[in-house]
């Protein structure tokens, strides 16, 4: 009870400061929306040499686990400027648990990124996408977990780093290669088998996979599996990081 | 209220590949009674920060035990934080909330229930002359109001115990005096032991009740204000001579009256300390003029913390917080 209720607490302290300052909620949703109107119309004469059916149907559950990742990545900035300001030493010295500081932010992370998800969700269908509800609803539950394993992931770099200088090239080295080889704007299938080689190494992929997969109606295959694996792994792995960060004694 | 004992804390750190071991703090015994003011004085490096995030439950001791507020800081840190309040000196509140909103969250966060922690935040908004500061955001307030917004945050859950580290950095002298009465206040008014770090002499002479200097780690004084004055040997006694020649002559005399500590000669000023100066300056003077010697201006000043802390750790804080 008083372990969910801090985290509740940290929860509303975090979104009433979004809400006050909704301009990075605003720019972080409008960036799938822009791919998907401008990059959307570019893959309906190709998708049929990916062996699907219909072009948003492929592309949305790649911009959604896209969305899960940037958007949440970037939560680790405003943890910074948090830190700097004295916010984490602050709370630090409360009774309260460590566990439920960060998990108290990443609610807000996943909170915001639910709204994106629907958005996106809504405006794919309207756009001309076919999928069932449960493979979306399946879909939407697993970029919510990977989202929540980046946020931890980037709120334990941010207190590691403490600095957005250091931050924000070591963010761009490791997304960049997620972009390229996890799938999200073209299949790796259409790649050499050296590149689709390489690819399966990076666990988003295999998220991606599972995501598209199930928006297509399969969710009873190996790639939904295997994606909903990584996810499961990557986010206890994350989780069990951020804590152990927050619990650290020069956080 | 604090009692530690042997407090050891080793940072390791790389240098090159080698690794090093840096002791922080090496073997600290303190002790701080109920209703206390102690000012936690040191040069930096000296291990002050790292005793506080100790005590505080920031960091855990390498070595040694400490009880603060009646608990434990390694195995009963969260009793601990119950219990105490800390100000740090990088603030505590962020710059785009709402002050209000930001006292009562923290309230929450040590399990006081909402309305009571809105009325004691209500209570410290006015007791620390934050009047209307409720609805802005500290990004714009003065430096002197969100210094005491960290007060109020500190001082929500109504610790028995407060840590202020470095309270009046960076203050105006006006600020500065005004948060002085209202550290007071906790004592006196509240019976709050306050345990505080402060850069300022005057700061620590005029608020404490006693002083603890940390030096290398380790605990070189502990005492009041005025005992550690006195141990510092005698008033300095600054006399300028008018007749370059006759400053040799001059010194003979002064040095007469030091007890051996000696005299500083520089062009024509001489220096040293006197026990007691008051008792017999008018006697050095019969005699300086007795042997002709002409005297510009003579000074004579009791000692000041801050030669307390040149005896003590060889350095001067002044230097220290300018460096």
């Amino acid at each position: 009870m008083t372990f969910a209720y801090q985290t509740f607490v940290v929860f509303r302290r975090q979104l009433r400061m979004n809400l006050r300052n909704p301009a990075w909620v605003i720019i972080g949703m409008l960036q799938p929306v822009l791919y998907l109107l401008l990059f959307g119309p570019l893959l309906k004469p190709l998708v049929a040499q990916f062996g699907a059916v219909n072009a948003y149907t492929f592309f949305v559950p790649g911009l959604l686990v896209q969305l899960g990742i940037f958007g949440a990545m970037f939560a680790g900035f405003s943890l910074i400027g948090e830190w700097r300001e004295g916010v984490v030493e602050a709370e630090r010295v409360t009774p309260a648990s460590r566990t439920a500081l960060l998990l108290g932010r990443m609610s807000r992370d996943v909170l915001q990124l639910l709204t994106q998800a629907l958005l996106l969700v809504g405006l794919g269908f309207a756009m001309g996408m076919r999928a069932p509800l449960r493979g979306v609803l399946l879909g939407v539950l697993l970029t919510l977990l990977i989202g929540s394993a980046c946020a931890a992931a980037s709120n334990a770099v941010a207190l590691t780093a403490k600095s957005e200088e250091v931050m924000a090239p070591l963010m761009n080295l490791f997304l960049m290669p997620i972009l390229l080889l996890s799938g999200i704007l073209l299949p790796m299938t259409i790649g050499p088998a050296w590149l689709q080689r390489a690819s399966d190494v990076i666990p988003v992929k295999h998220v991606v996979d599972a995501v598209r997969s199930s928006f297509a109606g399969d969710l009873a295959t190996t790639a939904v599996l295997w994606g909903t694996v990584w996810t499961a792994v990557l986010f206890a792995l994350a989780l069990w990081w951020g804590t152990r960060v927050f619990r650290r004694e020069n956080a | 209220m604090i009692h530690a004992r042997g407090l050891v804390h080793t940072f390791s750190t790389r240098r090159g590949r080698e690794k090093v071991d840096v002791p922080a703090v090496q073997g600290v015994d303190l002790d701080v009674a109920p209703g206390e003011i102690v000012a936690f004085l040191g040069p930096n490096g000296a291990g002050k920060t790292t005793t506080l995030r100790i005590l505080t439950t920031l960091l855990r001791p390498t070595a040694g035990t400490a009880r603060v507020a009646g608990f434990d800081v390694t195995t009963e840190s969260v009793q601990v934080r119950q219990h105490i309040g800390y100000v740090s000196q990088s603030g505590s509140t962020s710059s785009v909330a709402r002050a209000g909103d930001e006292v009562v969250d923290h309230g929450l966060l040590y399990g006081i229930d909402r309305a009571a922690a809105e009325r004691r935040a209500r209570e410290l908004f006015a007791q620390l002359d934050l009047d209307g500061m409720w609805s802005r955001q500290p990004k714009s307030l003065s430096g002197g109001q969100r210094r005491r917004l960290d007060v109020a945050m500190g001082l929500i859950h109504d610790p028995a115990l407060v840590f202020l580290d470095e309270p009046t950095s960076g203050l105006d002298p006006q600020a500065r005096a005004n948060l002085w009465s209202h550290i007071a206040d906790l004592r006196d008014r509240r019976g709050t032991t306050v345990f505080l770090t402060t850069h300022y002499l005057d700061e620590a002479d005029a608020l404490s009740d006693r002083l603890i200097v940390i030096d290398h780690g380790r605990i070189v004084a502990s005492d009041t204000a005025e005992n550690l004055k006195a141990g510092v040997a005698g008033d300095l006694v600054h006399l300028e001579v008018s007749d370059l020649a006759k400053v040799q002559v001059a010194a003979q005399w002064l040095e007469a009256l030091t007890g051996g500590s000696g005299v500083e000669v520089d062009a024509t000023s001489v220096r040293g300390r006197v026990a007691r100066a008051g008792t017999v300056i008018q006697g050095l003077m019969r005699e300086l003029d007795r042997v002709g010697v002409t005297l510009t201006s003579i000074e004579v000043r009791p000692p000041t913390l801050d030669d307390v802390f040149l005896n003590l750790t060889g350095r001067s804080l002044r230097d220290d917080a300018a460096a």
